[in-house]
């Protein structure tokens, strides 16, 4: 993980020291920015927000509001983070990391992504395994409170997938839980592996 | 003990004496060992049956919604509860013979053995959940005119008249009670691109052909919205 937690923990430690200075108006961009990265695409282990879908994001911000979204670096730092963020300021912050071109992370192994490629387009029906695109969208690119997953980063996107068998749920509804129970170690990599490249 | 009369018969043993004796005690162990077997494989049969079954029920319901009431993905993924049996065993037939396409539902048809195929249509039309809503209100009062008393000036028959009055179906037409709007609009507005492909087999999907064709897009609008709201 390339050390990222100790950059995390001294970023949040000079967040509030360059906070002051920003004008009052990016102040809750600026907060995002320091760990999603400049250009809001990503800096693990925090995702990329570029180009996000806003009504995914804003239910995010909610549920890390409500402390109902349970793993760990959202205990961790989305707790803290959206402690003070309201309904409004939330919405406000999804449209605008929406309307920020999306880069892809393209940090997965590259020779899994054929394999990742096939379980995403067509799923694996000997094995009960569904689809991704049919809800996800054949470019990944998420649709209503869908997530976007194109481009995303490796590291992130094997974490989510991993941990809905991990019991940290709360903040998802149904079809997620069953279909990640369902996925092998080695498919969760080669799922994360081919959306790091999707663009 | 003796062998029975129908074990002898499906034994039936050459007619020559001196077998016959050592004949008839043959086939009553080869009859019991037949109906041993049969049973064991039919008991086995039952067991992959219902876990192949039970794997396959939660394959469906991962896209068609936990109690298969349909959900709005990328795409719309349409309510299997409630739908005519007949009609979910064809259309799943349908994929795999290339008269309806769809890239996703041939994979997923071509996983499904015959007996899985029958047990899962059996198990979706029993189930009943309220239809997930989200069609535009304002469109209903249309809608129902429509659906109930057709448009006789465009020849468009009341989609009542084939598809029930509570729009439930029967055998291979379908149920469209509490349907999703948004795969309504795009069934209605896509037909002969997706449904009735094969020519060498042709199917009910010819039936619906002109319909479709004849309905407006806002006329699709108007019964989409109507049905999605029927329980």
């Amino acid at each position: 993980m390339r050390n990222n937690g100790a950059s995390l923990a001294i970023l949040i430690m000079l967040c509030p020291l360059f906070a002051v200075t920003v004008h009052a108006e990016n102040l809750a961009v600026r907060n995002c920015t320091w760990c999603h990265g400049g250009s809001a695409s990503g800096y693990p282990p925090a995702p990329a927000l570029a180009g996000q879908r806003p009504q995914y994001v804003e239910k995010q911000l909610a549920y890390f509001h409500a402390r109902t979204r349970d793993n760990p670096f959202a205990r961790q730092y989305m707790w803290g983070a959206a402690r003070n963020i309201d309904a409004e300021s939330a919405r406000n912050l999804a449209l605008y990391f929406a309307s920020l071109p999306p880069r892809a992370a393209s940090d997965g192994v590259p020779n899994l992504v054929g394999i990742g490629r096939t379980i995403y387009q067509e799923g694996m029906p000997e094995a009960n395994i569904v689809a991704c695109l049919v809800c996800h969208g054949p470019n990944a690119e998420g649709v209503r409170d869908i997530p976007r997953l194109g481009g995303l980063d490796y590291s992130y996107l094997k974490r989510r997938l991993e941990q809905w068998n991990q019991g940290y749920h709360a903040a998802v509804g149904p079809p997620m839980i069953s279909i990640a129970s369902k996925l092998s170690d080695d498919q969760i990599e080669a799922l994360a592996s081919y959306l790091s490249f999707v663009k | 003990m003796r062998a029975d009369k129908t074990t002898q018969a499906r034994f039936a043993w050459p007619a020559n004496p001196k077998l016959k004796d050592a004949g008839s005690r043959l086939a009553l162990a080869a009859g019991v060992l037949a109906v041993v077997c049969v049973g064991a494989v039919s008991a086995q049969h039952q067991i992959s049956l219902s876990g192949d079954l039970q794997g396959k029920i939660s394959y469906c319901k991962d896209c068609h919604g936990v109690s298969a009431q349909g959900y709005n993905g990328y795409y719309p993924i349409p309510r299997l509860a409630g739908q005519q049996p007949e009609y979910l065993q064809n259309q799943l037939r349908a994929f795999i013979e290339h008269r309806r396409t769809n890239n996703i539902m041939f994979n997923v048809a071509h996983s499904l053995s015959p007996a899985v195929l029958s047990a899962l249509a059996a198990h979706f039309a029993s189930l009943h959940p309220p239809p997930i809503g989200g069609a535009p209100h304002q469109l209903v009062a249309t809608g129902r005119r429509i659906f109930e008393d057709g448009m006789p000036e465009v020849n468009i028959a009341a989609c009542a008249a084939c598809h029930g009055p509570d729009a439930t179906g029967s055998g291979q037409i379908p149920r469209l009670a509490g349907q999703l709007y948004p795969y309504m609009i795009k069934t209605l507005g896509n037909w002969d691109k997706e449904r009735g492909r094969n020519p060498t087999v042709p199917d009910a999907a010819t039936i619906m052909s002109p319909v479709a064709h004849s309905l407006n897009k806002s006329q699709i609008e108007a019964v989409a919205a109507f049905v999605s709201t029927l329980r």
